[in-house]
């Protein structure tokens, strides 16, 4: 009886150690897979051509310049967005609202988290982009501006949820000691809590960018997808084209192995590292926190 | 016992796991040589052909219960590049297959076979309160290549011009390169603006079209609906404008009119074959021509 | 410290209190307002038929049942594969792993798949699986794609479910002869079912919703008839309104929205389901 137990739990462990490690795995093989169909681009298209300004791929302009401003605007309009509102929302649910309407208010942002994209780009082309046209005067409602503003919708949910986990786990003691010592909530607020929750709420602004940089149905249906190079600030007034629309619209239509393939690769390789980074980062900034913090605490 | 409910759980996904997977072989073209009971035919590619597709094979299937047709999009370029991967079985494509697909799709042991399957006239359309409503061949590639820039440089308000086209996948756009914004010229260069609006779809042209009076579009006629106006295009300078329509196309007086095709790997044969000879038959024309496409063959309705 | 005049810090703090009010209301309002709005242009168009009958007519008449039945069985795809592995993680690093860069490194590999835009894993799983391992645009390509995409956020609400559970758990069976294995199965384990539960539900509502992953790796425009096998290709409710909104020409305002209704109904009563069971469970919990 005895043996048999071990001989199964021995199965059972090896079993769920190599679960573990399964994360790793996935992560190496994405990464390996971008590189190996993503690499040969940069044998295969010159550096001139690929850091050029145009991108038409069906006469083999690959210039990815004006993909990556339209991410990048997209994003910093999202980020716009999402962060004051997601943050304001955070500290409302966190620290001013009674705790009936915490418990309403907080399923309900999460809600807005679970609305597929697909359905908020549907919108985006039948309701925002005439209105935007229409409120702001401008040649076509297909902008960043509509793209920024569903991703920084998309994005919000993200930021409250994290960033309300990190002001709550701030502890009570925290906040009595600067009441004791006559400060009001407001103050308190500004001045110790959200400083305690700072990389908690760090963090939630990187993954809420990280959200929005990656999303792909509803810029792809409201951004007008024009590969044009951002230039001035009013450029989010225009139409653009993001690397995620580029791909998911020109990716069925590659041969296998051809030029065109390699460089969607390319473009999803940059894509990853971009989020790559954002992830590093704020694991490295929230890591060098605990440090500080633990130092502080011993 | 508490760990009951995790075993029902896996229990339950394994049941219906088992009802969604049935050991069936994959599907794939070699299976339509054999004049199986079921036969399955793979069609994909061209948008602009999508919705033609779909009324074909849904009549077809309504005929012969026996075959089974799956129809999708994703572009011209989506669909010739599917039939060299040697996943579909016919290709959708509202422009001609490219020298360098032809050349890939030999390389890998594949001889494309062309078949027009119906014509097409595309349409430049604009907001119904447009007050142009005639262009030339020229000044509309001067539009989209970016040299005029706002109406009233042809005749209209002043208001900028909103360039709308299809993405560089769909063989709408290709046609449209080839034949408006270079006119036709082999050696022409000329290149899209780049802030052309590349929508996704035909719908996403047609909804910005009817909601901005800025907008310019271009569209296979089937797709027009009658609320939008349609644009009389001359040839030349100096020409005639002539509008869109059936006969015009027929008879190549409008200058912006084009072939559909089919292509299949390889010479068609057993069911494949049937459904493509039905295709160019009166009864499957007729509903070209419903569908606002110009019927191949000449079908008086 | 701003000033000690009382009547200026509370200026400050009402103002600074209705700023945020004003933001939290202008975040849910839009929620409100787009979930009311569909279920206001949606609702006339659902009905028994739409509901269980196929498109026709160039998927202008009828319903969308092949899409609500390609969603459930992508779903239920992901959840073979991502639920076992998932879980699985979850325990090794709640309950085997120690503190090492190994397990540091396994932390950032969580944080960074999560992080992975949706198209890109289409990417990878039209690379991998669906030219590479030569699965074709199918049911299994698509389910395998949407399950590495999903297993982060089933590893990290597991893990947490599982480290909710108090320590003296753990120490009291161990004390009592059971193995570590028998402790997590019998005792760890049951108890974080709930959270569990709940963050598979939430990450296979995730699924459920996405597009961009299935875009060429197992959705279909149309098929005659209901899958047959995993090797086949499938209809999906996402990919289903992309079409519908998209594509096709005069296609009615009704059908778009209420294909767009099932999909939040589908998505969202997922996400009711889900924080019932947390909230239950937090309620019934014994510590």
């Amino acid at each position: 009886m005895e043996s048999q137990l071990t001989w199964q739990e021995f199965i059972v462990t090896r079993v769920i150690k190599a679960s573990g490690y399964s994360a790793i795995v996935f992560v190496a093989l994405i990464f390996y897979f971008l590189l190996r169909e993503g690499l040969p681009t940069l044998a295969e298209v010159p550096f001139g051509n690929l850091f050029s300004t145009r991108w038409y791929p069906i006469e083999e302009y690959y210039g990815i310049l004006p993909l990556i401003s339209g991410s990048l605007v997209v994003t910093f309009g999202a980020a716009l967005v999402a962060v004051p509102f997601g943050l304001g929302t955070a500290i409302f649910i966190s620290e001013i609202a009674p705790r009936w309407l915490r418990e309403i208010l907080k399923p309900l942002v999460e809600l807005l988290g679970g609305l597929p994209s697909v359905v908020l780009g549907f919108l985006g082309i039948l309701v925002l982009s005439p209105y935007l046209r229409v409120l702001l005067d401008l040649p076509t409602g297909l902008t960043a501006l509509a793209g920024s503003l569903l991703l920084g919708g998309i994005a919000v949910p993200t930021v409250v949820s994290v960033a309300e986990d990190a002001l709550d786990s701030v502890p009570r003691s925290y906040r009595e000691g600067a009441w004791a010592l006559g400060a009001t909530k407001w103050q308190t607020i500004w001045r110790v809590t959200l400083p305690a929750a700072r990389s908690g709420v760090l963090t939630a602004v990187m993954l809420g960018v990280g959200r929005a940089i990656g999303e792909t149905m509803t810029v792809m249906m409201v951004t007008g997808n024009a590969p044009v190079l951002a230039t001035k600030l009013s450029s989010i007034f225009s139409p653009v084209r993001t690397m995620t629309a580029t791909i998911a619209a020109e990716m069925g239509e590659v041969a296998n192995g051809s030029v065109h393939y390699h460089t969607l690769f390319f473009i999803g390789m940059v894509l990853f590292l971009i989020s790559l980074a954002v992830n590093i980062t704020a694991s490295a900034v929230v890591f060098r926190q605990q440090k500080r913090s633990e130092r502080v605490l011993s | 016992m508490k760990q009951t409910p995790l075993h029902l759980l896996l229990l339950i996904f394994l049941l219906t796991s088992g009802c969604a997977g049935s050991a069936r072989a994959q599907n794939s073209p070699a299976s339509l040589a054999s004049e199986s009971a079921s036969a399955y035919i793979e069609n994909k590619g061209s948008d602009t052909i999508v919705n033609l597709a779909l009324a074909w094979a849904e009549r077809y299937q309504d005929e012969h219960p026996d075959v089974r047709i799956s129809v999708t999009g994703g572009g011209s370029g989506t669909g010739i590049a599917a039939l060299m991967n040697g996943t579909v079985d016919l290709a959708n494509a509202s422009r001609r297959i490219k020298t360098e697909e032809i050349e890939t799709a030999r390389a890998k042991g594949i001889e494309p076979v062309e078949h027009i399957i119906a014509r097409d006239a595309i349409a430049v359309i604009v907001h119904p309160d447009n007050p142009v409503s005639q262009l030339t061949l020229q000044q509309i590639s001067d539009i989209y290549s970016g040299k005029i820039n706002r109406w009233s440089e042809v005749g209209g308000e002043d208001r900028p011009i909103v360039r709308l086209s299809r993405e560089t996948n769909s063989g709408t756009h290709v046609y449209f390169l080839e034949t408006v914004l270079r006119l036709g010229q082999k050696d022409n260069k000329t290149l899209f603006s780049t802030d052309t609006l590349l929508l996704p779809s035909s719908e996403g042209i047609i909804h910005e079209i009817r909601h901005n009076p800025n907008a310019i579009g271009y569209d296979g006629l089937g797709y027009v609906p009658k609320d939008l106006k349609v644009l009389a295009v001359a040839k030349e300078p100096g020409g005639k404008y002539i509008l869109p329509m059936i006969s015009t196309a027929n008879d190549k007086s409008y200058p912006i009119a084009r072939d559909l095709y089919m292509y299949t790997a390889g010479e068609a044969n057993g069911v494949l074959k049937d459904y493509i000879d039905w295709i160019l038959s009166d009864e499957a024309q007729e509903i070209v021509s419903e569908l606002g496409f110009v019927p191949i063959v000449k079908y008086n309705p | 410290m701003k000033t000690f005049l009382p009547l200026n810090r509370n200026l400050t703090q009402r103002l600074g209190f209705g700023l945020l009010t004003a933001m939290t209301l202008a975040t849910v309002t839009p929620i409100i307002a787009v979930i009311a709005y569909i279920i206001i242009q949606g609702a006339p168009a659902i009905s028994l038929e739409f509901l269980t009958s196929a498109p026709y007519n160039g998927m202008r008449n009828g319903g969308i049942m092949p899409a609500i039945v390609g969603t459930l069985y992508l779903t239920i795809g992901t959840a073979i594969f991502s639920v076992p592995l998932g879980v699985a993680a979850a325990i090794y690093l709640s309950e085997y792993a120690a503190d090492t860069w190994l397990t540091r490194t396994i932390r950032i590999a969580i944080i960074n798949l999560a992080g992975i835009p949706s198209v890109v894993y289409g990417l990878f799983g039209l690379g991998l699986f669906v030219l590479f391992l030569q699965f074709g645009t199918s049911i299994l390509a698509a389910s395998l794609t949407l399950s590495i995409m999903t297993l982060p956020v089933i590893i990290s609400t597991s893990e947490e479910a599982l480290r909710a559970v108090p320590q003296s758990f753990r120490t009291v069976s161990i004390s009592l002869g059971a193995t570590r294995w028998q402790t997590i199965r019998r005792i760890v384990l049951p108890e974080a079912l709930p959270g569990i539960i709940t963050g598979i539900i939430l990450g296979l509502e995730r699924a459920a919703g996405e597009t961009a992953p299935i875009l060429f790796t197992g959705a279909a425009f149309f098929l005659p008839r209901l899958p047959g096998s995993p090797f086949d290709a499938t209809m999906a409710l996402p990919y289903h309104l992309f079409v519908i909104s998209t594509q096709i020409p005069e296609m009615p305002f009704q059908i778009q929205y209420g294909t767009a209704l099932v999909l939040i109904a589908f998505v969202l009563g997922m996400n009711l389901v889900a924080t019932v069971i947390r909230s239950r469970a937090r309620a019934k919990r014994q510590w």
